[in-house]
């Protein structure tokens, strides 16, 4: 297990890098799709909740680790719901994929 | 049988890996229109890896409260995300990205209350009291944010004098206070902090426009990934450090993109870039009041559009809103029968997101040559008959462009204006989302066409298809 803070310093670092990179160019139309769909990976935080729930102790924490369960499954399902919702809608489009614009493909010096 | 299954925690780690790798899969594919949908699906497998694992290698205990949240939060969010229609997907955004930032403060204060028997070291202190902050800041802005877009409250810039001041000073606060409980952990403090936080991503939400809501919730969801991240290091836990971070970096990126799409700088959207609104608006309005519009009816509009060379349809929240992009794209089709030419121009945060309006076109199978965007529009304008604003007030009024006292000046717009006739179908007379008159309206080449989008579209087919 990494459980060193300097090892998991590392880790945050190349993923922020990589978080940076991995999107560098996306068409104003998938703006939204991206958002929703990052909204739901970071319904991961669900991993976080369970472990929470099993060392609970005492009433106190059991109702904040359900809460927290709770509240992170909204964010993973709805999340994943919601952006596969939207992404149905770019169907249509895949079929005929993108012909060449028609009108004035400007002629290349 | 799962008992005979052990997995050793770096077992766990090589596993958490694999997850890693399908998130960052998901982000690059859902940033290219091909991979949209398998990026997504990517995106939940490696959920669903990192959760079964987990709750195969953890310690087992108190399985019933983690089966019954489980359990409930998707008896509650599969509805709630599937009944919602289209136009409301933003507000939805919002909130499910509320509740992971809440997910995340909570999971930190029950951390520190299991901790603080023990005494709360400095450095984890810190690290708890980060997420608890920042995902309370996501949950109550998420939280504001969806009462804007759903109307629950107005969804005009709340500002009031001395707020940049007072929102300062509940930010100190929330620092002071944090400050104090590393040094002394505490149970009240932190509960007091609990409420700063919120108080404070409530007040910094309030004064953005609701025109400007897409791109601070792009914002919060990044929030929401960095109080992720430092919930992993609190829980020593990988998975959490790499989605949350990839999620904070990436969300981050998106945030400056949207703004720059809109032609809007980041700062200036949060610290209030309609402050200067009261004034400017309180001027246009009587003015409007003495000006008088021009309405006619569906059939001349329709001999109008008929006997056009050029036909640019504008669509905008209204059309969104009555579902009307079917008969939007049949009108065109009767158009082009008559050989018109005909175009979609498309403004990038026409609708209450980025690219809604693409989606509901493409949803109709309108030609995606045919979708334009702002530049390529705005080059076409001088040279068209009819633009035919659909239910589209701020992305074309031309205030932006002309009146350095509107509130909405500097944001680009589509130049219908430069078209030679322009047509509105609108509902009534109420100005855009940005609570902001269009002067456009009362300009002698334009004609209102008043009615719910799908009904007026209707009736202009069939007095194009009659002419």
């Amino acid at each position: 297990m990494i459980n060193d803070a300097v090892d998991l310093l590392v880790v945050f670092v190349l993923a922020a890098f990589v978080g940076f990179e991995v999107i560098s160019k996306v068409p104003s139309i998938l703006h939204t799709p991206l958002m929703s769909g990052s909204n739901a990976i970071h319904g991961i935080i669900l991993v976080g909740a369970m472990f929470i729930a099993s060392q609970a102790e005492g009433a106190l924490q059991m109702v904040l680790a359900f809460v927290a369960v709770f509240l992170a499954t909204l964010n993973i399902v709805g999340g994943v719901v919601v952006t596969d919702r939207m992404l149905d809608m770019f169907k249509g489009r895949q079929q005929g994929e993108r012909k060449a614009p028609p009108d004035k493909a400007d002629p290349k010096p | 049988m799962i008992g005979a299954v052990h997995i050793s925690p770096d077992g766990l780690t090589g596993i958490y890996l694999l997850s890693a790798i399908c998130f960052i899969l998901a982000l690059k594919a859902l940033s290219s229109p091909r991979n949209a949908r398998y990026g997504n699906l990517v995106g939940v497998a490696g959920m669903v890896v990192a959760i079964a694992l987990t709750f195969v290698v953890q310690k087992p205990g108190h399985d019933w409260v983690i089966g019954a949240g489980m359990g409930l939060g998707a008896l509650v969010a599969v509805p709630a995300a599937r009944k919602v229609p289209m136009t409301g997907m933003p507000q939805m955004v919002a909130i499910f990205n509320g509740v992971g930032g809440g997910a995340a403060a909570v999971i930190s204060l029950s951390e520190y209350l299991h901790e603080l028997p023990l005494g709360v070291p400095a450095q984890k202190g810190v690290e708890i009291l980060f997420a608890l902050v920042v995902g309370c800041l996501s949950f109550s802005g998420s939280a504001v944010a969806f009462a804007k877009l759903q109307e629950l409250m107005t969804g005009a810039p709340v500002i009031y004098p001395g707020q940049q001041v007072v929102n300062a000073i509940v930010a100190l606060a929330v620092v002071a206070l944090g400050v104090t409980i590393v040094v002394t952990p505490h149970l009240i403090a932190i509960v007091l902090l609990l409420v700063v936080a919120l108080v404070l991503g409530a007040a910094v939400v309030l004064p953005v426009g609701g025109a400007d809501t897409p791109v601070l919730i792009s914002l919060l969801n990044s929030f929401t990934g960095l109080a992720v991240a430092a919930d992993g290091f609190v829980l020593d836990n990988m998975i959490l450090v790499v989605a949350g971070t990839l999620v904070g970096a990436s969300g981050g990126l998106l945030t400056k993109m949207m703004s720059d799409a809109m032609g809007r700088s980041l700062p200036n959207i949060i610290l209030g870039g309609f402050g200067a609104a009261p004034a400017g608006g309180a001027e246009v309005a009587p003015g409007a009041e003495g000006r008088s519009v021009r309405s006619g009816d569906a059939t001349d509009i329709g001999t109008l559009l008929a006997y056009s060379r050029k036909v640019i349809i504008v669509p905008g929240y209204g059309l969104a809103v009555a579902q009307a992009q079917h008969v939007a794209v049949e009108l065109a089709r009767a158009l082009e029968a008559r050989g018109v030419e005909v175009a979609y121009a498309i403004h990038p945060v026409a609708g209450r997101m980025p690219g809604h309006m693409n989606v509901l076109l493409a949803e109709a199978n309108a030609p995606y040559e045919d979708l334009e965007e702002m530049d390529q529009a705005n080059d076409e304008f001088p040279s068209t008959d009819v633009a035919l604003v659909v239910g589209a007030n701020d992305v074309v009024n031309p205030a932006a462009r002309d009146n350095p006292g509107s509130p909405i000046y500097g944001m680009p717009i589509l130049n219908v204006d430069r078209a030679a006739n322009v047509v509105f179908l609108k509902r009534s007379m109420r100005p855009g989302f940005s609570g902001v008159d269009n002067a456009l309206l009362y300009d002698p080449k334009t004609i209102l066409l008043f009615g719910d989008a799908k009904d007026s579209l209707t009736r202009l087919l069939a007095a194009v298809k009659a002419s």
